[in-house]
C-alpha cells in the first residue's frame, strides 16, 4: 500500500513541484541522549526554510531525520512523524532506500567519490536506483547545467572529481543529488566548508532551485538565513523555539530567547 | 636580550642529539636488511644463467645438476592458488567486521581470534593440513593443493587484517552520500567502499603474498617437493622454499651455489610483487 503510494508520488514529479513537509511531535535519540525534543515544524513547498540555532541544538539531527539518515548512526532511533506530502515516512512499511530518492541532502563538507569520475559521480545516484544507461547522460548533463557547474567540467567529465575545488565539489554534489530528481533538498551547512565566493555561487543556485524543489537549509550564518531563506526556524536545545516568516522571526521575534539569538547575545 | 629570538643552547642540544638518535635508528633498522640483500646477491648471482631459469633440477649430485625452472613455477602454482583461496574469504571477512559486524560481540571475538591466528606458527598450518588431508582418511598423499591451503590459513589473518584497516580507512561522509543518495548498504559496499578501499586491499593481499611465497614450513608436510615442473596441482611440486632448504643442505658448493640463486630469485619475486602493488595502488590515485 505504502509503496505504491511512494511510487505514485515520485511520478508527480512531472508538475515539478515539491512536497511540503510536515514534521509532527519528533523525537530523535542517540541511545539515551534526546537530541530532538517533541519539535512540530512545516516546511512548505518550493520555499527555503532555514534552521537556525547554537551547536549542538539539534538541528542537523532534524534534518537527518527527514529523509531518515539518522537512524543510520548506530544506537539511533526517532520516533514521531514526518510527513511528506502527507505520507508518513515513519508508518510501517516504509522503505528508508525510497524516502531517500524522494529527500535528497547534501553534506557538510563536499564528499565527492574519489574513485568515480565527474560524470560517474552525477550519474551513481540514478545508477542506484536503475534508471536506464541510455538516459543517464542527459540527466547527468541537466544536473550538472542546473548546478551550474555544466560549463566548468564538460571538457572534463570523465576526470576525477578530487580535481575540483572545494566549491565546485559541492556543486558537484548538489548535481549528483539533483540528477535522482527528488522532492525535497536537504542542506545540512552547505557552505561551511566555502569560501565567500562559492557560498554566494551556491545561494544563488539554491535560490533557483526552489522554484522545483522544497528546501531545508540548516545554517550557522544568520544572515545567509536572511539572505535566501523565506521561512526560518529557531532551535534551542532539541526544541523548536519559533518559526515563521524570515523577515518576522529576525525583525520582531515573539520569542525572548528568539531575539537574544537573532541579535547576536549568544550563540 | 630579545628572549623571543634566542633559542636556548640547552634546547639545541636535546634537539641535535635527538635527531642523531633517530637517525642512528634508522641506521640500525636499514644495515641488517640491506646486508641480506647485498650478501644474498654476492653469493647468488654467480649462478644465474638462461639455463638456470630455464631447466629443471635434475637432482644429480655430480655433472650437471640443472636449474629452478619447476621450483619457480611451482612458486608461483601454489601460492596463487593460496591467494586464490584466502583473499575472497579475507576480504568478505574484513567486511563484515568493519561495515557491518563493528563493535558486535560476534565481531570482536572473530577479530580476536584472527589475531591469534597472525601469532601461530607457520609450521602449525603444515601440520594441521598434513593430520586432516594428507595422513587422513580418504585425501592421503601430498598434494600441490594441500600446500596452498596451509598457504591460505597463513595468509588469511593478514589479509582480513589489513583489509579490514584499509576499509576502516575510507571516510564515513562517502557511505552516507551513497546512502543518502538511496542506495542499499550492500551496494554501498560494492560501488564506493571496496572501490575506495582497493589500493589498500591490494597492497594487503600482495604483502600476504609476499609473506606465503617464502614459507617453507607448511609446503614441508603438505607439498614434499618434486624435480621435474608440473602443472597439476593434485601432484607433488617444486618450489623456491623447498629448493633452497634442499640444496643448501648439501655438501656441494655447486649446490649450495644453486639455492643462492633461488633465494635471490625469490627475493627478486617479491620485490617485483611489491613493486606492482605500489603501481597499482598510485594509478588507482590518479585516475
Amino acid at each position: 500500500m505504502s509503496t505504491s503510494k511512494t511510487k505514485s508520488h515520485q511520478t508527480s514529479k512531472a508538475s515539478g513541484k515539491g512536497f511540503g513537509v510536515k514534521v509532527r511531535a519528533l523525537h530523535a535519540f542517540y541511545d539515551d541522549n534526546e537530541a530532538v525534543k517533541g519539535v512540530d515544524v512545516d516546511f512548505p513547498a518550493n520555499k527555503i526554510t532555514a534552521i537556525i540555532g547554537p551547536s549542538g541544538c539539534g538541528k542537523s539531527t532534524l534534518v537527518r531525520c527527514i529523509n531518515r539518515m539518522h537512524e543510520e548512526v548506530p544506537g539511533a532511533s526517532a520516533k514521531g512523524q514526518v510527513l511528506l506530502d502527507d505520507l508518513d515516512i515513519y508508518s510501517l512499511g516504509i522503505d528508508p532506500v525510497a524516502v531517500r530518492r524522494t529527500v535528497g541532502m547534501v553534506f557538510q563538507k563536499p564528499n565527492p567519490f574519489p574513485t568515480m569520475s565527474i560524470i560517474d559521480n552525477v550519474t551513481a545516484g540514478p545508477r542506484l536506483a536503475g534508471v536506464k544507461r541510455d538516459e543517464l547522460h542527459e540527466r547527468a548533463e541537466r544536473a550538472l547545467c542546473d548546478a551550474g557547474l555544466w560549463n566548468e567540467v564538460k571538457d572534463r567529465l570523465n576526470k576525477n572529481a578530487g580535481g575540483l575545488s572545494g566549491g565546485q565539489q559541492q556543486r558537484l554534489c548538489i548535481a549528483r543529488m539533483i540528477a535522482l530528481e527528488p522532492e525535497v533538498l536537504l542542506m545540512d551547512e552547505p557552505c561551511s566548508a566555502l569560501d565567500p565566493h562559492s557560498t554566494l555561487r551556491i545561494e544563488e543556485l539554491i535560490v533557483k532551485l526552489k522554484s522545483r524543489f522544497t528546501v531545508v537549509l540548516v545554517t550557522h550564518n544568520l544572515s545567509q538565513a536572511t539572505r535566501i531563506a523565506d521561512y526560518t526556524a529557531f532551535m534551542l536545545d532539541g526544541e523548536l523555539v519559533e518559526a515563521g516568516p524570515t523577515k518576522r522571526i529576525f525583525a520582531t521575534p515573539k520569542n525572548i530567547r528568539t531575539k537574544e539569538y537573532v541579535t547576536g547575545k549568544f550563540g | 636580550m630579545n628572549t623571543l629570538a634566542v633559542t636556548s643552547p640547552r634546547r639545541r642540544r636535546v634537539d641535535s642529539l635527538a635527531r642523531w638518535a633517530l637517525l642512528a635508528g634508522v641506521v640500525l633498522a636499514l644495515a641488517p636488511l640491506a646486508l641480506v640483500l647485498l650478501y644474498v646477491l654476492k653469493r647468488g648471482v654467480g649462478a644465474l644463467s638462461l639455463s638456470f631459469f630455464t631447466t629443471d633440477p635434475t637432482g644429480a649430485f655430480f655433472g650437471d645438476q640443472g636449474g629452478i625452472k619447476s621450483a619457480i613455477l611451482g612458486t608461483i602454482e601454489i601460492v596463487a592458488l593460496a591467494t586464490a583461496i584466502a583473499v575472497p574469504i579475507g576480504v568478505t571477512l574484513a567486511v563484515y567486521l568493519n561495515e557491518i559486524g563493528r563493535k558486535s560481540k560476534l565481531a570482536m571475538t572473530v577479530r580476536y581470534f584472527v589475531d591469534v591466528l597472525t601469532g601461530v606458527p607457520s609450521i602449525l598450518f603444515g601440520l594441521f593440513i598434513y593430520i586432516v588431508f594428507v595422513v587422513g582418511g580418504m585425501l592421503t598423499g601430498f598434494a600441490a593443493w594441500k600446500g596452498s591451503a596451509a598457504l591460505a590459513l597463513l595468509m588469511l589473518p593478514i589479509v582480513t587484517r589489513t583489509s579490514e584497516v584499509s576499509l576502516a580507512l575510507v571516510p564515513d561522509s562517502l557511505r552516507e552520500a551513497a546512502l543518502a543518495l538511496g542506495a542499499p548498504r550492500w551496494r554501498v559496499i560494492l560501488r564506493v567502499v571496496l572501490p575506495t578501499a582497493l589500493p589498500g586491499l591490494l597492497t594487503g593481499g600482495l604483502l600476504a603474498v609476499a609473506r606465503a611465497s617464502g614459507e617453507t614450513a607448511p609446503l614441508l608436510f603438505t607439498v614434499l617437493g618434486a624435480q621435474a615442473t608440473t602443472f597439476s596441482l593434485g601432484a607433488q611440486m617444486n618450489s623456491l622454499p623447498l629448493q633452497i632448504f634442499n640444496d643448501v643442505r648439501e655438501p656441494n658448493p655447486q649446490l649450495v651455489t644453486r639455492a643462492w640463486g633461488a633465494a635471490l630469485t625469490l627475493i627478486v619475486m617479491i620485490l617485483l610483487i611489491n613493486l606492482a602493488a605500489r603501481l597499482a595502488a598510485r594509478r588507482n590515485h590518479l585516475r
